[in-house]
């Protein structure tokens, strides 16, 4: 069997132990945090500087292999699916932070650095990085970078693209762009802006140069049980009504908190919703602002109102917010997430069908989400080792993702459209949005071989396949277990 | 040829038919729509395409078309108690909705909580070929789809044309109050500006600029009537931590801050006559520009946005012409710049560039998108 040329070129470049290729090395990449997608890859390369990126991407334009970007791989829309016989170019070891200048309060970081790596060192300075996706401690910046991704505190000072200043990318043919600059402002088109969440379409992001934000003189957090969702979803529309700016308004159901008991031990009352609303700012605005939100959650008739007195009380509850998602795991084998928007006025009408949806297609369905941006995150359990249980769960995801579009909202709020959301996007857009995404794709990447099949539909381009080691196969570009 | 358009269709139809489309806007900036670069283009007056669709006040957003005075939607927000935190500069001139987007403006209160670009989640525009496309979305979080939004802000017109457009909003703080003060050198107020931007006072804008022997420093912050005067308390002695103590340092509250701030939103600082010109920047470059500046003949100067933004008064009617020259003098700084105004109106020829001074524009992602969108160039392209 020939060796396709392309691996020749990269063995020359990669030493043996950072040029994966045997399926059992392979293995570890074969999905993302997506598991029920799998799919191999001809070769995983360990890159350690950006030359070898800007090499490896030459290389696969030149022989027209497609090649997908992976920081952690915690994906959860197959966003670092690998592409069938194409090439995973891993950034993980790309992990220095190059410069934080606390003075300019910026950190320009290499695209494998931790996301909260990045708060660690500024913290030193008084500074950190806001954007808090659950999955901080270990997904990466350029990761954050593709998918714009969001977290607990995106409704004051935004998502990943809002904390963006400057990039020097790889476009998908090995050319190099700077976008954007040190600046807060900029001149000409926001280019930083429009690759921020293009899910690794327009190329490789190498160096992200990041805002810093002092960090609050004080939070005050404020969990509140309610007997119903919807009692709770009435003390959002209250309290955002009221003109305060929380910095984070979450919701949990049942499920949801019986998930972070199991998953950390969280100790939340047990009751059917609870609320967590977070002031952050300085001491004297934040009590004078706390003892307003206090008034308006009591009109509100919860339950049960717990204050967290200190550091450590804040602490355990956003630790029982962030450990939901990944403790639900624990009620069951297997379960898929979506994160699909709504208007914040129709959360309520939106949660009423997911239950309905849940009742009848006799799913569980756990709900955890940021409520103050309309951002649901449904957790669909299933076992997936019941035949046609994954196909069920997928089936009810979907009935949830129109359901968001029908109410006026989008099909994701933080997760990115990858590889799951594919048949979805024509949904929120019409085709003449789908087609101009496509001209913009084309005349960035001609050949379409930057993470080829995620969030558009697939060129054609040759793959590997032909002539590689690895004669894979190619009835499709998914497999499911 | 100017043609009045009130309708997307006629958009469609002028961008369809005619060569080259040069778009026009309320006139605030005249240096960016009187400029208008080819003689035969077709100059579509954007300001009949104007009024609010659609205002969720619970939502925090609003949906308008891009013709809309600026003015009309602050009146429209004020009177539920919200804004655009970005503080849209040029409203009482007549700026539009679109053309603060195309041109990419922001005002002091960007320090707070982020620009034009932060605010901007949705807009349809009509593209090169003439067809209308729709970017982003209603709601104030989503990640589906290239960002078509934030590539508009900052386009000046070149990719598209901007037809409707949707804003997130915020809830207006109740009360506000600016601290000022005064220094005897650039040094000094550089050194306070640190003390003030690096600590955890919420502020809503941090200004500076030239004053009568010294330099001047306006801080904002704002919040519940309540909580003010103690945390005035607190940002003046965070004015005072710099290496030099001001001069003087006075806190402004009510009518006279209020009409501090209209002052900054209308360029009160700038002379007659005298053209305006936009620089990013961060605070790290100020002392070595504040030095190139020196040499040539007075320009009036605003820091804005922390000292990342720099209004800039310039005497000169050409920016490209002369020793020193503008141009050369914000290339030789490694900066950009853009002409919003130009004293003496002087139509240039297109040379490509448009008015953007200093570093040259081009880029190698922004020609490929710039040639997806508008592949026979009408725009004028990148
Ligand atoms: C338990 C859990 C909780 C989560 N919580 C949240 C949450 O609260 N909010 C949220 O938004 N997301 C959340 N996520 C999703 C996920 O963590 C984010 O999407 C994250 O940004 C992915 O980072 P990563 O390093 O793992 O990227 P990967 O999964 O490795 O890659 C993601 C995408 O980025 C591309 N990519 C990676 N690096 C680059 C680069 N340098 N240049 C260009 N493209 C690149 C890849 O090709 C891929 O398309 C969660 C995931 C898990 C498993």
């Amino acid at each position: 069997m020939s060796v396709h040329p392309l691996m020749q070129e990269l063995a020359g470049l990669y030493s043996e132990e950072r040029l994966l290729t045997r399926p059992g090395q392979l293995m570890a990449y074969e999905s993302d945090a997506l598991t029920a997608f799998q799919q191999r890859p001809a070769a995983v390369v360990l890159a350690e500087s950006s030359e070898e990126v800007i090499e490896t991407i030459r290389l696969c334009h030149a022989y027209d292999v497609p090649f997908v970007a992976r920081g952690s791989g915690t994906s959860l829309s197959g966003g670092s699916l690998p592409i069938a016989d194409g090439i995973v170019i891993a950034l993980n070891r790309l992990d220095r932070i190059l410069r934080l200048d606390p003075e300019e309060r910026i950190a320009v970081v290499e695209p494998g650095v931790v996301n909260l790596k990045v708060s660690d060192a500024a913290k030193p300075h008084g500074l950190y990085y806001a954007p808090d996706p659950s999955s901080q401690s270990i997904c990466t910046i350029g990761g954050n970078v593709a998918f714009n991704s969001g977290g607990a505190h995106c409704l004051k000072y935004g998502m990943t693209s809002n904390h963006v200043l400057g990039m020097t990318v790889v476009l998908p043919d090995g050319e190099i762009a700077e976008l954007g600059s040190e600046s807060l402002e900029g001149i000409g088109p926001d280019l930083p802006g429009f690759f921020v969440g293009s899910e690794g379409l327009f190329g490789v992001a190498l160096e992200i140069t990041l805002r810093l934000l002092p960090i609050p003189q004080s939070y005050r957090t404020v969990l509140a049980a309610y007997n119903s969702l919807h009692a709770a979803g009435d003390a959002v529309t209250a309290v955002v009504a009221s003109g305060l700016l929380p910095g984070a308004i979450e919701i949990m159901d049942a499920l949801a908190i019986k998930a972070a008991e199991v998953g950390a031990k969280a100790g939340y009352p047990t009751t059917p919703a609870l609320l967590i609303v977070e002031l952050e700012g300085e001491d004297s605005a934040v009590d004078a602002e706390f003892a307003q939100l206090m008034q308006i959650i009591e009109e509100t008739a919860p339950v049960e109102v717990r204050i967290a007195q200190t550091a450590d009380e804040r602490a355990r509850i956003w630790k029982g917010r962030k450990a939901a998602f990944s403790a639900v795991g624990r009620l069951a084998p297997d379960y898929i997430v979506q994160d699909g928007v709504v208007p914040r006025s129709r959360l309520g009408d939106a949660l009423a069908e997911i239950d309905r949806l849940s009742d009848s297609y006799g799913i569980e369905v756990a709900n955890v989400f940021h409520a103050g941006d309309g951002n649901l995150h449904p957790l669909i359990l299933f076992d997936g080792r019941e035949e046609g249980a994954l196909e069920r769960a997928e089936e009810l995801a979907g009935e949830i993702l129109e359901l968001c579009v029908d109410l006026g909202g989008s099909i994701t709020g933080e997760h990115g459209v990858g590889m799951e959301k594919l048949a979805f996007l024509p949904k929120m857009y019409g085709p003449t949005e789908m087609q101009a995404m496509e001209d913009v794709r084309r005349s960035v990447d001609g050949k379409s071989l930057a993470n080829r099949g995620k969030m558009l539909p697939s060129g054609e381009a040759e793959s590997l396949a032909h002539v590689g080691p690895h004669p894979l196969e190619k009835a499709g570009l998914i497999f499911r277990d | 040829m100017v043609e009045a358009v009130s309708t997307v269709a006629e958009i469609q139809e002028g961008v369809r038919t005619a060569g080259r489309v040069h778009v026009l806007g309320g006139g605030s900036k005249p240096a960016l729509s009187t400029n208008c670069p080819a003689s035969d283009a077709l100059a579509l007056n954007l300001s009949g395409l104007s009024g609010v669709v659609e205002y969720q006040a619970d939502e925090y957003t609003f949906t308008a078309r891009a013709g809309t005075p600026v003015a009309d939607v602050e009146a429209m927000l004020a009177e539920r108690g919200q804004y655009l935190p970005f503080d849209p500069p040029f409203a009482a001139r007549g700026a539009t909705l679109g053309g603060t987007v195309a041109a990419g403006l922001s005002g002091s209160g960007r320090y707070r909580y982020g620009g034009v670009r932060d605010f901007l989640i949705g807009m349809r525009f009509v593209d090169g070929r003439g067809q209308e496309v729709r970017g982003g979305g209603a709601v104030v979080k989503n990640a589906a789809g290239f960002d078509f939004p934030k590539l508009f802000v900052g386009s000046l017109g070149r990719l598209g044309v901007l037809t409707e457009l949707t804003f997130k909003v915020f809830p207006q703080p109740p009360a506000f109050a600016t601290v000022t003060a005064d220094f005897d050198s650039l040094t000094d107020l550089l050194s306070s500006l640190h003390a003030v931007t690096g600590g955890q006072i919420d502020l809503h804008a941090v200004d500076f600029g030239p004053s009568d022997g010294g330099w001047t420093l306006w801080v904002r912050i704002g919040g519940l009537d309540a909580t003010l005067e103690q945390r005035v308390q607190a940002l003046r002695a965070l004015v005072s931590a710099g290496e030099n103590a001001p001069r003087s340092i006075d806190a402004l509250l009510g009518r006279d801050e209020d009409d501090l701030w209209q002052q900054t939103r209308a360029m009160a600082w700038l002379p007659e006559d005298v053209g305006l010109v936009r620089v990013p920047l961060t605070p790290r470059r100020i002392t070595a520009l504040e030095e190139a500046l020196s040499t040539g003949e007075g320009a009036a100067r605003r820091y804005s946005v922390g000292g990342n933004l720099l209004w800039l008064g310039w005497p000169n009617g050409d920016a490209t012409a002369g020793t020193p020259n503008l141009n050369d003098l914000l290339l030789s700084q490694d900066l950009r710049g853009i002409q919003l105004i130009s004293p003496a109106q002087k139509h240039s020829p297109d040379d490509g560039k448009g008015p953007v001074l200093g570093k040259p524009l081009q880029n190698p992602f922004l020609r490929r998108v710039a040639a997806s969108l508008d592949p026979a160039g009408k725009f004028g392209g990148y």
